[in-house]
C-alpha cells in the first residue's frame, strides 16, 4: 500500500470519527436540562418569543432532525452563539485558539528536545548517576499532574525567584503586532519587533513547561528504554566489528529506529496536552481556547462547549494521522507490512 | 512443599481425593508465593504498595487520625485563619482557619472511592464489549462495538469528561459518572486486541470442536487468559482516575464544598500563592503521592504477570 492510499483510508476513517463525535457531543448537549430556546433568549423574553426562536432553532423536531440542522450549520463553520460572549461562537474560536496553539507547539518542542535528550544522555551514561538522576525525574514528571507542576512553577519560578511572568500573553507596557495569524510570535517576526517576540517567548514559558513536563518524562523514558535495548542488539556489535564510523553507528544505525517508539507515544501525549491546557490555561489566565472553553463549561454554554470540544477533537484526530505518517516513513518495517496486507 | 512422585500422580488410582485437594492447596500457596517474590522483588513496589496501604488506612480511619476531624466539615476559625505549618497544625490553617491536614486526610477518602468506583463501573462492561467484539471478529457486534469504541477513544478522555461532568449537577458521584463514560473504551480495545489473537489458538479451537458452549469459551477459555493485562492495566489506571477526579474538583465540577477534596484545595489555595502557600501546596504534594504509590504499586504487578509468561 502506498503513502498515499494509506493516508486517504486514514483519513476517510478520520472523518467517519468525527461525525460519530459530533453525534456524541450533540447528545451531550442535549441530556442538559433545560430549555435551550428560553436559555437563548433569556429568563424575562415572553413566551411567543421562546416559540418562535424553538420553531426557528428546529427544536420542535425530532432529535434526528435536531441533529442533521445543528451538523449542517456546524459544517458551514457556524455554531451559534455563545451565551458568555453573546458572539458568534466561530468569531470566539478564531480570537482563543491562536493562544492555546502557540502554547501547545511550544510545549511540543520543548517536550521533543528536552524528552529525547534526556532520553539519549540516560541511555548513554546507563547505570552512572546521570542515569539515575534521569530516570528520578522521569519518575517525577510522570506521576504529578501538570496542573501541580503549573501551581508548583508560578510559586516557585514565579513568585519567589520572579524569573518569569506569571499572567497573560505579553507585558502590559507592550503593544500587540497587528495581528495576521494571531500568533504573537509571528505576528511580531512579521512587523519586526523583537522585543515583543522575547517577551512573548518569557510570557509562554512557564505554562509551556507545566504542559510539557509529563510528555518529556514520557519520552525520556521511552527513548532510553529502547536505546538501551538496541545497543545489546547484534548489529550493532556487527557494525562496530565491521569498522563502521562511530558516528554512523550511535547516529543512524542506534538512534534512527530507537525513535520510532518515542515518536509514537510523544505525538500522542503532545496532541493529549491540549485538553491538559484547560487546566494549564486557567491557572496563568492565557487567553487561549482551553480558558474559554473552560469558561464555557462552568456557564453551561452549550454552543461554545461543542464547538471547543469538536475543535479539540478534530486537532487531536489530525495530530494522530500525522504521527502515523511519520512513523510510517521511519520505519520501513510498517510500510512493507501495510504493503503486504493490502 | 508437597512432592509429587509417581505413585501419587492425581492420575494414579490409589490416590485419595484428600491428597489431591491437598496438592492443589500447596499449590496455590506456591503460587501466592511466587507471586509475592515476583512482586517483592524490586524493593520500589513494595514501597509503592505500603504508600498505597496507608493512605487507603489514613483515609478509612480518617475521623480517629485527623488531628481536627470537625474541620473536614463548614467550619471557621477566623482567628486562626491562615497559621503556617507549626506544632499545633502540622500542614498550618486555610482561609478560615481550618486544619489542611485533617482536610486532606478525609480528602483522601473521595480520591480514592473515585478511583475504585470507576473502574468497578467501566471494567466489567469494557471487557464484556472487547471480549464479544473480538470472538465475533468481522461480525456486526465487531463492527458496530469498535467503531464506537474509536470515536471514545478519538478525544482525550479529560474533554469529554469535563464536558458531561459540565452539563451535569456537579457532585462527586456525577464526577464518577463523566469518568466511567469515558474510561470503559480503553478495556473494551485492550481485551478486544487479546481476544482476537486468542480465539485462533488451539485450545479455543478444541474447546469449539469439543461443542463447548460460547457462554464457556468467552468465559473459561479466553477470559482467564486476558487476566493478566488487564489487571496490569488497572492498577496503573487508578492513578489516572484520581488524577482526573482531582482535576474535575479543580475545576469546580468534582466534590463541592465544604467536603474536602484535594482538588478543590488546589484551587482555593492557589489564589493565596504566595504567601500561604501551604494551602495549595500540601493537597498538591499528597496527589504526588498517591500517583507515585499507585504507579510504584502498578509497576510490580506488571513485573509479577510479565515473567509469569516469560
Amino acid at each position: 500500500m502506498s503513502l498515499s492510499r494509506f493516508l486517504i483510508r486514514r483519513t476517510a476513517y478520520s472523518i467517519f470519527v468525527l461525525l460519530g463525535l459530533s453525534m456524541v457531543i450533540f447528545i451531550i448537549a442535549r441530556i442538559m436540562p433545560g430549555d435551550p430556546a428560553r436559555m437563548a433568549v433569556g429568563a424575562r423574553a415572553p413566551q411567543w418569543v421562546v416559540d418562535r426562536i424553538r420553531t426557528h432553532m428546529h427544536l420542535d423536531q425530532p432529535l434526528p432532525v435536531q441533529y442533521y440542522y445543528w451538523l449542517k450549520d456546524a459544517l458551514q463553520g457556524d455554531f451559534g452563539l455563545s451565551l458568555i460572549t453573546q458572539r458568534p461562537v466561530t468569531n470566539d474560536i478564531k480570537e482563543f485558539l491562536p493562544a492555546s496553539l502557540e502554547l501547545v507547539i511550544l510545549s511540543a518542542l520543548i517536550s521533543s528536545i528536552a524528552g529525547i535528550g534526556l532520553g539519549i544522555l540516560s541511555a548513554h551514561y546507563k547505570d552512572t548517576w546521570i542515569d539515575n538522576l534521569v530516570r528520578v525525574f522521569s519518575y517525577t514528571g510522570i506521576v504529578t499532574p501538570s496542573f501541580v507542576f503549573a501551581i508548583l512553577f508560578v510559586l516557585v519560578f514565579g513568585f519567589t525567584l520572579d524569573w518569569f511572568p506569571i499572567i497573560g500573553r505579553i507585558s502590559d507596557n507592550l503593544t500587540a503586532p497587528p495581528l495576521h495569524t494571531g500568533l504573537i510570535t509571528i505576528d511580531s517576526l512579521m512587523a519586526w519587533q523583537p522585543k515583543v517576540f522575547i517577551d512573548a517567548i518569557w510570557h509562554m514559558i512557564l505554562p509551556a513547561m507545566a504542559l510539557a513536563m509529563g510528555s518529556i518524562a514520557q519520552a525520556a523514558r521511552i527513548t532510553r528504554s529502547s536505546m538501551a535495548d538496541n545497543m545489546s542488539k547484534d548489529y550493532i556489535a556487527a557494525a562496530r566489528t565491521l569498522g563502521v564510523p562511530e558516528r554512523l553507528v550511535s547516529g543512524r544505525l542506534l538512534l534512527k529506529p530507537s525513535l520510532i517508539p518515542t515518536i509514537s507515544i510523544l505525538g500522542l501525549d503532545i496532541a493529549a496536552t491540549i485538553s491538559v491546557a484547560f487546566l494549564v490555561e486557567l491557572i496563568f489566565n492565557w487567553p487561549g481556547l482551553g480558558r474559554y472553553g473552560m469558561t464555557a463549561m462552568l456557564h453551561k454554554d452549550l454552543n461554545a462547549i461543542s464547538a471547543v470540544i469538536l475543535i479539540f477533537g478534530a486537532i487531536f484526530i489530525i495530530a494522530n494521522i500525522i504521527v502515523d505518517l511519520v512513523v510510517a516513513y521511519l520505519d520501513p518495517r510498517i510500510r512493507l507490512r501495510a504493503a503486504r496486507s493490502d | 512443599m508437597n512432592k509429587v512422585t509417581p505413585t501419587d500422580h492425581p492420575f494414579n488410582s490409589n490416590i485419595t481425593l484428600e491428597q489431591i485437594s491437598s496438592l492443589e492447596r500447596a499449590s496455590q500457596r506456591d503460587n501466592i508465593g511466587r507471586a509475592w517474590y515476583k512482586f517483592s522483588r524490586n524493593p520500589m513496589s513494595v514501597v509503592g504498595l505500603s504508600l498505597v496501604v496507608s493512605l487507603i488506612l489514613l483515609a478509612i480511619f480518617a475521623p480517629y487520625i485527623a488531628p481536627y476531624p470537625k474541620h473536614a466539615g463548614p467550619f471557621t476559625d477566623f482567628p486562626n485563619a491562615k497559621t503556617p505549618p507549626g506544632l499545633d497544625y502540622l500542614f498550618g490553617t486555610d482561609q478560615i482557619g481550618r486544619d489542611v491536614l485533617s482536610r486532606i486526610i478525609f480528602g483522601l477518602r473521595s480520591s480514592l472511592l473515585m478511583g475504585v468506583v470507576v473502574l468497578v463501573l467501566v471494567v466489567p462492561p469494557g471487557v464484556m464489549l472487547g471480549l464479544l467484539a473480538g470472538y465475533f471478529q468481522d461480525t456486526w457486534i465487531d463492527t458496530v462495538s469498535m467503531r464506537i469504541t474509536d470515536i471514545f477513544l478519538a478525544v482525550p478522555p479529560l474533554i469529554l469528561a469535563l464536558a458531561v461532568a459540565s452539563v451535569l449537577k456537579p457532585n462527586l458521584w456525577n464526577g464518577m459518572l463523566a469518568v466511567s463514560l469515558m474510561w470503559w473504551p480503553w478495556y473494551a480495545r485492550l481485551v478486544y486486541g487479546l481476544t482476537t489473537t486468542l480465539r485462533n489458538e488451539s485450545f479455543v479451537s478444541a474447546a469449539e470442536v469439543a461443542g463447548a458452549s460460547t457462554w464457556h469459551i468467552l468465559f473459561r477459555e479466553i477470559l482467564p487468559n486476558t487476566l493478566s493485562p488487564i489487571l496490569t492495566k488497572i492498577s496503573i489506571d487508578i492513578a489516572w482516575v484520581i488524577i482526573i477526579g482531582s482535576m474535575l474538583s479543580f475545576v469546580g465540577l468534582g466534590v463541592q464544598p465544604p467536603e474536602p477534596s484535594l482538588g478543590t484545595m488546589i484551587a482555593d489555595g492557589s489564589r493565596y500563592l504566595p504567601d500561604q502557600w501551604w494551602i495549595s501546596v500540601f493537597p498538591a504534594l499528597t496527589i504526588v503521592l498517591i500517583v507515585l504509590g499507585f504507579n510504584l504499586m502498578g509497576d510490580g504487578v506488571r513485573d509479577m504477570f510479565a515473567s509469569e509468561e516469560s
